[in-house]
C-alpha cells in the first residue's frame, strides 16, 4: 500500500495556492461540505495559504456531528438491553445523546457495545451469538450506505433473524439544498464531497447548481485535490458561472458506482430525517424498503424506544447552553465565534457535536489551530 | 535466545483454578513447579522479602501495571511487556535495572499452557536485560473478573551517572531525537484484536531500551531528558515534557520516522500515528551540538532513529510537509476509528 504522495507534493500545493491568489479579484465564500475536507484543510494548514478574499465555510458533512440526539438516545436504549449487542463505527461511540451520556458510558455501565470497521463484521457476530440480537447503528452518508445495504441484503438472504438495523444514514444533496434555502445563507459556491460522488455520481448536483446559481466542484481530500477544487470554484465565481465540475476525476465519474447505487435503491428509499443543527430535512434520510424493513430495529424494538418530547424532534439547542453548534453546522458561524470554544467546550468535554468527532469543524479548529 | 524449557511435566490442572491463589497446596504447586524454577534463588528457599546487596550511590525505583488484550501479539506478549516496560522506565532516568518484583493476577480458567508461556517469556526478557526477578505474588480472581492475566512489576535500578535527567533539565535550543520509527505497537495490537479490518504483518516494536541508553551515557553525552513513548505516543510525551520544562517544541513531520504500513493503517482509519503507543521507542532531548553523535549511537540499535526537531518558543508545534506550522494535538485517550 502506498500513499497518494503526488497529491501532497509541496511544489504542487504552493504553485496552486499562488495561482489561486493571483486569479481571485473579489471576496468569495465557499463551503466545503464534507468534514473530511475540513479536517484535511486544517491538518495540512491549507487555510494559511489561501488568499484573504476567499472565505471557507465548513459544512455539515460530518455524519457523527449531524446524527440527531434522538437517534443516539435510541441507540443507547438498545445498547443497554442485556440481549442486545450494539455495533457501530468508532467515532460514533463518543457522541452525547440528549442526556450527555455516550455509547462509551453505556459500555462502561455493562452494555455490549462493539466497534466495527465494516458492516460485514455483523454477519459473523450475529452467527456467533444466535441467542442475542445484534444491532447495527448505521450512520454516515452515501459513502457508507452501500455497505449497510449489502449487510441488509445478506442478512435477509441468509434468513438471519437476530440481526437488526438502526438506520440513520443521511443524503448530502438535500442538506445542500437546505443550506442554500436558508435566508441568511452566505454560500456562493460548493466543494462537493468526492467520495460521495464516487458512489452517487454528479447528476444530483446539476439541478441545485442551476436553481441556485452556485458553482459546485467535486473535490477530493488531499492538499492538491482541495486547492484544485477551490481554484475551479473561484474561476467559475469570477466568471459568473454555476456549473457542476469534477476536480476529482481519478476517483469520481459522472455516473458514480452503478452497483453501489443499485444496491442502495434496492434496499432503501428516501425518507425525511432530522439533522442535528439543521432540523428535519425532506428526503434527507434513508429508510428500509420491504422486504428489508423486517430488519428495522425501530420496528422490532418500537415499544422500548425512547421518543423525544413533543416538539423536540428538531433538536433545538438548549437555550441555556452557550454552544452555537447549530449555527456552525449551517456555516453561519465559525467555531471560534463560540464563547465556549476551547474553554467550557473541548474534545474531552464537548458541549456540541462538532467538537466530538475528529471531523467536526470545532474539533478540527481546536486540534490544529495554534 | 535460549528457549525456556517448561520445568513442569504437563499434568495437574489444565487451567488456573481459584485454589491456585488460595494459599494451599495448589498455590504451593504453582510456586514450586512454575515460579521458583523460572525465577527462584539457587537454593529454592523463599522468604517474605528479598534482601539486596547495598548499592553505592542513588537508586531508581519504578512500578507499572500491565493489561493488554490479546495476551500474545505479534512481537511479544504481556510477559515480555511487563519486564521491558519497567526496565525501560528505569532506563529513562539512565538507570540499569538490578531487581524486579512480579505480581501475577490470574483469572480462574486461564489455560495453564498460556500461563507457562507467559512465565517463560518473563524469564527470557529478564535474562535479556540481565535483571533477576527477586520477589513476587500470585492472586487468582473469579472467572469473568479479569482479562486472563494482569501483571504488576516494580523495578529497582542503579544510577551510575551524575546527570539530572528530566523535563527540568531541558533547555531552549536542545535537539529532539526519537530512537526509532513510531506507532508499530499500537497498530500491531489493533491488528491482533482484528479491529483494523485488514491484515498486516506488522510486529510490535517492544524492546528493552537499557542498552541504547547505556551507550549514550557511556559516550559521555549530556542527556537532558528521555521518555519512553508508550500510551499517548510522541504527542503526549512532547506535551508533558514541554509543560514540565516550561518551553515549547517544534518538530518536523517530514523528519519523524513512520513505517509505510503504520502510516497507511492510520491514514485509512483516521488515527494519528504520533499518538499511537510504542513499547520500544523513546524520545531524547540533548544539546544540539551532541545530536549527531547521539543519532549515530541510536542508529546502531535501530536504523530508523532520527533527529526530529528542537526546543523553541512556548507551544508544541508540528511543521508539516508543506512547511506550515500547526498545533500538535495531545491524544485524547482511546483512539477510535472514524466512519469515512
Amino acid at each position: 500500500m502506498s500513499l497518494p504522495s503526488p497529491y501532497r507534493r509541496p511544489e504542487a500545493v504552493h504553485r496552486l495556492a499562488a495561482v489561486l491568489r493571483r486569479e481571485i479579484t473579489r471576496p468569495w465564500t465557499v463551503m466545503e461540505v464534507c468534514g473530511g475536507q475540513t479536517h484535511a484543510i486544517l491538518r495540512h494548514g491549507l487555510d494559511q495559504l489561501l488568499p484573504d478574499q476567499l472565505e471557507l465555510i465548513h459544512g455539515p458533512g460530518c455524519p457523527v456531528c449531524v446524527t440527531a440526539e434522538a437517534a443516539i438516545d435510541r441507540a443507547q436504549a438498545l445498547a443497554g438491553r442485556p440481549e442486545v449487542i450494539l455495533c457501530s463505527y468508532g467515532d460514533m461511540l463518543r457522541v452525547p445523546g440528549s442526556s450527555a451520556r455516550t455509547l462509551l458510558d453505556v459500555r462502561a455501565a455493562g452494555g455490549d457495545v462493539r466497534i466495527v470497521t465494516s458492516p460485514s463484521d455483523l454477519l459473523a457476530i450475529a452467527q456467533a451469538h444466535p441467542e442475542r440480537t445484534v444491532v447495527f447503528f448505521a450512520v454516515g452518508f452515501e459513502t457508507t450506505a452501500p455497505a449497510t445495504a449489502l449487510l441488509a441484503h445478506q442478512a435477509w438472504a441468509l434468513g438471519l433473524r437476530n440481526l437488526a438495523l438502526l438506520v440513520c444514514h443521511g443524503r448530502v444533496p438535500p442538506a445542500m439544498e437546505a443550506i442554500l434555502a436558508a435566508p441568511e445563507c452566505r454560500v456562493q459556491g460548493f466543494l462537493a464531497a468526492g467520495h460521495v460522488c464516487t458512489v452517487m455520481g454528479v447528476e444530483e448536483y446539476s439541478p441545485i447548481a442551476s436553481r441556485h446559481g452556485v458553482p459546485i466542484v467535486v473535490t477530493g481530500f488531499e492538499p492538491v485535490d482541495l486547492l484544485e477544487g477551490l481554484l475551479q470554484c473561484v474561476r467559475q465565481l469570477e466568471r459568473g458561472e454555476s456549473q457542476v465540475l469534477n476536480a476529482y476525476p481519478r476517483a469520481s465519474q459522472a455516473a458514480g458506482n452503478g452497483a453501489a447505487r443499485a444496491l442502495i435503491e434496492r434496499v432503501f428509499t428516501p425518507v425525511d430525517q432530522t439533522w442535528r443543527g439543521l432540523g428535519v430535512l425532506s428526503g434527507s434520510g434513508l429508510g428500509l424498503r420491504p422486504p428489508y424493513d423486517a430488519l428495522d430495529a425501530e420496528r422490532r424494538f418500537g415499544t422500548i424506544m425512547p421518543r423525544p418530547a413533543a416538539g423536540n424532534e428538531t433538536d433545538p439547542a438548549d437555550p441555556a447552553s452557550p454552544c452555537i453548534s447549530g449555527r456552525v453546522l449551517q456555516g453561519l458561524a465559525r467555531p471560534t465565534d463560540c464563547p465556549a470554544f476551547g474553554g467550557h467546550c473541548t474534545p474531552e468535554r464537548p458541549l456540541g457535536a462538532p467538537m466530538v468527532s475528529a471531523e467536526g469543524a470545532c474539533a478540527a479548529y481546536h486540534r490544529y489551530r495554534a | 535466545m535460549d528457549a525456556f524449557a517448561c520445568p513442569l511435566p504437563p499434568g495437574g490442572a489444565a487451567t488456573v483454578l481459584l485454589g491456585h491463589g488460595g494459599g494451599g497446596s495448589l498455590s504451593q504447586q504453582l510456586i514450586d513447579q512454575l515460579l521458583v524454577p523460572a525465577f527462584g534463588p539457587a537454593d529454592g528457599v523463599l522468604h517474605d522479602a528479598a534482601v539486596l546487596p547495598a548499592e553505592e550511590g542513588p537508586l531508581a525505583f519504578t512500578t507499572d501495571a500491565y493489561v493488554v488484550r490479546p495476551l500474545q501479539f505479534p512481537g511479544g506478549d504481556i510477559g515480555s511487556l511487563a519486564v521491558f516496560g519497567t526496565v525501560n522506565d528505569l532506563a529513562m532516568v539512565g538507570a540499569t535495572a538490578i531487581a524486579l518484583s512480579l505480581s501475577l493476577i490470574l483469572e480462574e480458567g486461564l489455560p495453564m499452557p498460556v500461563l507457562h508461556q507467559v512465565v517463560a517469556s518473563i524469564r527470557l526478557a529478564a535474562q535479556r536485560c540481565g535483571v533477576p526477578v527477586v520477589t513476587g505474588d500470585t492472586k487468582v480472581v473469579e472467572r469473568g473478573k479479569g482479562d486472563g492475566i494482569y501483571i504488576n512489576t516494580a523495578g529497582i535500578g542503579r544510577v551510575d551517572h551524575g546527570l539530572v535527567i528530566g523535563p527540568k533539565a531541558v533547555r531552549s535550543g536542545d535537539s529532539i531525537l526519537v530512537s526509532g520509527d513510531l506507532g508499530r505497537h499500537g497498530v500491531a495490537i489493533l491488528a491482533a484484536r482484528q479491529e483494523l479490518g485488514f491484515r498486516t504483518e506488522l510486529h510490535s516494536d517492544l524492546a528493552p531500551l537499557q542498552e541504547p541508553v547505556q551507550a549514550l551515557l557511556a559516550a559521555g553525552l549530556e542527556l537532558h531528558c528521555m521518555r519512553d513513548l508508550t500510551r499517548g505516543g510522541l504527542a503526549s510525551a512532547l506535551h508533558e515534557i514541554g509543560r514540565g520544562a516550561g518551553l515549547g517544541v517544534l518538530v518536523r513531520e517530514n523528519a519523524i520516522p513512520i513505517a509505510p504500513e503504520v502510516d497507511a493503517a492510520c491514514e485509512l482509519l483516521g488515527l494519528d500515528p504520533l499518538a499511537m503507543a510504542n513499547e520500544g521507542r523513546f524520545v531524547l532531548f540533548l544539546p544540539a551540538a551532541e545530536a549527531k553523535r547521539a543519532l549515530e549511537l541510536l542508529r546502531r540499535f535501530e536504523p530508523s532513529a532520527a533527529i526530529i526537531g528542537s526546543v523553541q518558543g512556548d507551544s508544541v508545534l508540528l511543521e508539516n510537509s508543506l512547511g506550515l506550522n500547526r498545533r500538535l494535538e495531545l491524544g485524547r485517550g482511546e483512539q477510535l476509528p472514524r466512519i469515512c
